[in-house]
């Protein structure tokens, strides 16, 4: 379609000239058509080259492992991944939440509130190793929680916690200033107005940050890897060490125990991931129908 | 003495000074409009009056305002809204049904009776003369109405909670001509029950609304009146001149 677009340009452009000023103008106008050409295709080309990547990857993924799903042995590091994405959303979302509700419905702009929005981006730039680190140094070995979902959970939840924070902030200010007013002009206490109105329509936008949120937990290797071990087990407690989904990923590759059963193993977390992502978009889809 | 006094009251935005010394009465049961050019402090001085102005970061008020002989500074700005309702210049109902719109201001007051929240809703949407066009719709999202019909549910929502005054900030900026009709003949039911200040640009508006105007130029009063004698024979040259269509 587009295609058929540009051939029809062309030829109005071409015929136009040619009739009224047979001089050398066309020849300056097809080099810019060229020019126009050139950049049309590299640009479509850019988009095929980023579709076709990630076709490649999952249709590569899908054919290697396809046949290799082994569920019962996908058991344990399903259920750690579940503890995970628990604890950590468990801790980051209400902190987060509250984080973006106080800077952007109570402060007031000052030094302190720009110190913690400063603080907020730089711990997202933070590469996740060093959350890895981290955690070890103090929930692995100064609080002493040893490798564990306990010391993974709280160490992921501090990763995400920017995430969350910005994700949250955003979607508080789509929430338009009128809905604010009208509420707080009805006698109803700050508190009231963020509760019943505010943060209801702001609804769609958090869960979006908190299913991306979610995502980032899953896979996740790293900072996981170093705070919560990679025990095969199915953690008995939070204090037990545990290999998630993508650890797992991780050490069937690295120790080279069997490609086919990492990429079964893959499969599964790409489903999830892409899960996910489709339920983000949707929420995502769902917040511009209501506006 | 007038259900609101306002004496020497003054109002900065930082350090520009918004409101030089205003001193003004309102009557209760009187429609009150606020008419001047733009930027001259009448929304300004409007929200004073429920202490919207709270909400404004570096602004500070002097002088005194007293709402039934009570300062209203003093007051919990709470208990004077539910009082003092507020209709904004742009139609705001919130993305919930017509019937939670209605019933949010009441809710909020720890009304739970769903009967009494009926009757609440009920009456507050025939006082706005929005009833008969609602009635059937009730639990159907109030962003889904026409724009007059918007205006319309945030004057009941207002209503709802039985204030004494009401705010206006332009009611009609946002609506059509026939939309604006409906919302000043309202305005002419309203004044039965309620005291009524309305900010307006539209000066025929104030004309065919209000009992009285007040006029406003760069943060002063220039004249308050009956609104004929203020249409007809103002005392201000100023005033003569923005009613007549000089500035402004």
């Amino acid at each position: 379609m587009e295609n058929a677009g540009t051939v029809n340009l062309e030829k109005n452009d071409v015929k136009m000239p040619s009739v009224s000023n047979p001089s050398n103008k066309p020849a300056v106008k097809s080099s810019t058509k060229m020019k126009e050409a050139f950049l049309y295709g590299f640009l479509g080309l850019s988009a095929v080259i980023t579709v076709g990547f990630l076709l490649w990857l999952i249709a590569y993924v899908i054919i290697k492992g396809m046949g290799h799903i082994d569920i019962s042995g996908l058991i344990a590091p399903i259920v750690t991944t579940i503890y995970m994405v628990g604890i950590g959303l468990g801790i980051s979302v209400p902190i987060g939440i509250g984080t973006a509700i106080y800077l952007n419905e109570y402060s007031n702009g000052g030094k302190f509130v720009q110190g913690i929005r400063f603080a907020t981006e730089c711990l997202a730039a933070v590469p996740s190793i060093l959350f890895g680190l981290f955690g070890m140094m103090f929930f692995v070995r100064m609080l002493g929680f040893s490798w564990s979902i306990l010391s993974g959970g709280l160490t992921i939840s501090i990763m995400i916690l920017p995430t969350v924070v910005k994700t949250t902030e955003e979607a508080l200010k789509t929430v338009p200033q009128s809905y604010r007013e009208g509420s707080l002009a009805l006698g109803a206490s700050k508190f009231a107005t963020i509760r019943k109105v505010v943060l209801p329509s702001a609804t769609p936008g958090i869960l979006t940050g908190v299913v991306f949120s979610t995502g980032r937990i899953i896979g996740e290797t790293a900072a996981i890897y170093l705070t919560a071990g990679t025990v095969f087990q199915i953690p008995q407690s939070v204090m037990s060490s545990g290999r998630t989904l993508s650890v797992h990923l991780y050490m069937l590759a690295k120790e080279g125990i069997s490609f086919e059963q990492a990429y079964g193993a893959a499969i599964v977390l790409l489903a999830v991931v892409l899960a996910l992502n489709f339920l983000s978009y949707f929420i995502a889809s769902r917040i511009g129908k209501t506006k | 003495m007038g259900i609101i006094n306002i004496q020497d009251l003054s109002f900065y935005y930082g350090d520009f000074k918004a409101l030089k010394g205003i001193n003004l009465d309102v009557a209760e049961k009187e429609v009150l409009a606020f008419i001047g050019p733009s930027g001259c402090g009448k929304s300004t001085l409007l929200r004073i009056l429920n202490r919207m102005s709270d909400l404004t970061y570096g602004s500070r008020v002097e002088g005194t305002i007293t709402f039934k002989g009570e300062d209203i500074f003093k007051l919990d700005p709470i208990t004077l809204r539910k009082q003092v309702g507020m209709v904004f210049q742009k139609p705001n109902p919130f993305p919930m049904s017509i019937y939670d719109n209605i019933s949010y201001g009441p809710r909020m007051q720890g009304i739970k009776d769903k009967k009494q929240l009926d009757e609440i809703v009920e009456s507050s949407l025939k006082k706005a003369a929005i009833w008969e066009e609602v009635k059937d719709k009730l639990k159907k999202s109030a962003i889904g109405v026409s724009g007059g019909q918007q205006q319309r549910l945030c004057i009941a929502r207002s209503i709802a909670m039985s204030p004494e005054v009401l705010l206006m900030d332009e009611p009609t900026s946002a609506l059509d001509p026939i939309s604006t009709l409906k919302i000043e003949d309202l305005i002419n039911e309203l004044k039965e029950q309620y005291t009524i200040v309305i900010v307006t640009h539209n000066m025929q508006q104030a004309g065919r609304v209000s009992d009285k105007t007040a006029f406003f130029l760069l943060g002063d009063l220039i004249e308050i009146g009956e609104t004929g004698q203020i249409f007809s024979n103002p005392k201000e040259k100023k005033t003569e001149e923005y009613i007549t269509g000089r500035f402004g």
